[in-house]
């Protein structure tokens, strides 16, 4: 078995990546198809040129930057409320929208926009997106802020009450820093997820709302195009960055 | 003091609650009440315009045993139940290599990670690019002059099991390597020690210590799975019809909601079960 687990760990690991190092290889191909054909950057170029592109990746942004912030502080608080004292409902509610289905909680939260459309003249929008995005990030922000506070000694804490510091204080200058890096994961963690997200967000957004992901899909869609591998290559060289970055900062 | 100790408990209570509101508040809102109108929405009748009407009634929920609808479901669930053992059984021993590759562990783990935050959807199309007619293993077979009309590889269910293997392969090796992690080695030592070889020492005493980790890697990767929509959208193709495609469509192309309704209730009741059913007392999934 020494020998046969090196050999099939190879295999397996070919299986993981080849794929998208291929379809990077190919984003730089110069022909249209799969043959290849010399070193180009024209289908990067094309893509850096497409309106539809560009105009969603900032939306992709704003909707990720916005939806980060939101959750990672309403999960972060939650988090360190659950561990002074645990709540089973508000922990087996964020336990449920983890085991969801994403179609599941897509078309839930389309019909609540719906229903609430009715009386708020509503429409789908930005913030509907956003809203969707903080509440599927928010249980990924709490279960990594929790894994870090579970080694996380509680004499600390009370060290800085016993000194005379008031329950904030010490949340603040004790356990947050403490937290720190943590937060940190929980909130690049909780950007790759938005910025990644195509179920949910195309039954939520309307239509000034179009994200990366829906262009991407829609261009899938229509069949393979090298322009594709060259945003894919982008957008995947891009969030392994952030999570190689972000598993340092929870592993120091 | 008691005085004191009185106010220092009241601050931290009132703290706490001011800590868990947004979170309480968010969850009510994204969580609660959608389910709730979900679940209403499951037993009303379909709307001339599309959306929902009184009576209420269950025939949306009869509507899913027939035999056109019962076929979809009992697809999903073979699909989603050959992705897990597949996942289970390929994650195994990679597990296995990373918790045994000493130093050089957090890099392998990396590696299996690594997939798991790239984006799906891409990671996704990648599949699309290889298999697809004009793809890459077509072109180069073609070119070989190894076959003459491309193979049809894509949308049809083995694309579909495949992409999701892929797919969830990480989810499934995380918590493999957990548990391998923390077996003690004196066991096997002791198997190996009163005569058995490897592969018995592995079925009869690895995988059974291991049983609560393959339980959650089966969950992680099942349920999931189950309600997959974008893999059977893109890799299944018309024909390849999930549970997951099946709800989609009624809320956009179809536009029957309370039918779309009673199919996502279905999926999440299944769902729920499995996982109490596989569970244990004590046990933690993530």
């Amino acid at each position: 078995m020494k020998r046969i687990l090196p050999g099939y760990a190879i295999g397996a690991y070919l299986f993981l990546h080849a794929p998208l190092l291929i379809l990077a290889v190919f984003s730089f191909n110069a022909s249209k198809f799969t043959v290849w054909q010399g070193f180009s950057l024209v289908w990067y170029r094309a893509a850096f040129a497409d309106r539809d592109l560009l105009d969603s990746s900032m939306n992709s942004l704003i909707i990720g930057l916005s939806a980060t912030a939101i959750a990672t502080v309403i999960g972060t608080l939650a988090a360190y409320a659950l561990w002074k004292r645990g709540s089973a409902w508000i922990a087996g509610s964020m336990y449920l929208s983890l085991a969801t289905p994403e179609i599941v909680t897509g078309v839930s939260l389309l019909a609540l926009f719906q229903f609430v459309f009715r009386f708020l003249r509503l429409p789908l929008g930005m913030h509907t997106v956003i809203l969707a995005h903080v509440a599927f990030s928010l249980a990924y922000v709490a279960v990594v802020v929790m894994a870090r506070l579970r080694t996380f000694d509680p004499a600390l804490e009370e060290a800085a009450l016993d000194l005379g510091a008031t329950e904030f204080g010490a949340f603040r200058r004790v356990t947050l820093p403490y937290l720190a890096p943590a937060i940190a994961a929980a909130a690049l963690l909780a950007f790759t997820v938005s910025i990644d997200d195509y179920v949910i967000t195309s039954l939520v957004a309307g239509i000034d709302s179009q994200t990366l992901p829906m262009v991407i899909y829609a261009m899938a869609r229509r069949g393979v195009s090298p322009m594709l591998n060259a945003v894919s290559t982008v957008i995947v060289g891009g969030l392994g960055l952030l999570v190689i970055f972000s598993q340092r900062l929870r592993s120091p | 003091m008691v005085e004191l100790e009185r106010r220092a408990t009241l601050s931290l209570a009132r703290l706490r609650t001011l800590f868990i509101s947004p979170a309480a508040v968010l969850l009510i809102v994204t969580l609660v009440a959608p389910s709730s109108i979900i679940v209403v929405y499951s037993l009303l009748s379909r709307g001339a315009y599309g959306g929902v009407e009184r009576p209420f009634t269950f025939e949306n929920y009869t509507r899913l045993l027939d035999p056109l609808y019962g076929e979809i479901f009992l697809r999903s669930l073979w699909i989603a139940l050959v992705a897990t053992a597949l996942c289970l059984a390929l994650g195994f021993p990679l597990a296995l290599f990373i918790a045994r590759s000493g130093a050089r562990k957090n890099f392998f783990l990396m590696l299996v990670i690594l997939p798991f935050w790239t984006s799906f959807l891409i990671r996704t199309y990648a599949w699309m690019f290889l298999l697809r007619d004009t793809g890459l293993i077509n072109t180069a077979l073609e070119r070989l002059g190894l076959i003459r009309a491309p193979l049809p590889m894509l949308y049809n269910p083995g694309a579909v099991i495949l992409g999701l293997v892929y797919g969830f392969l990480p989810f499934a090796v995380l918590p493999l390597y957990a548990t391998i992690e923390r077996l003690d080695p004196s066991l096997l030592e002791a198997s190996a020690d009163l005569g058995a070889r490897p592969w018995t020492t592995l079925w009869r005493v690895m995988i059974p210590l291991c049983a609560p980790g393959i339980r959650a890697a089966a969950i992680l990767v099942f349920v999931p799975c189950l309600g997959t929509y974008l893999t059977s959208d893109l890799l299944g193709g018309s024909k390849t019809i999930l549970i997951g495609n099946l709800v989609q469509n009624q809320f956009t192309a179809s536009r029957d909601w309370p039918f779309g309704a009673a199919a996502s209730v279905a999926m999440m009741i299944f769902a729920v079960a499995l996982l109490f059913a596989v569970r244990r007392r004590g046990e933690e999934l993530l």
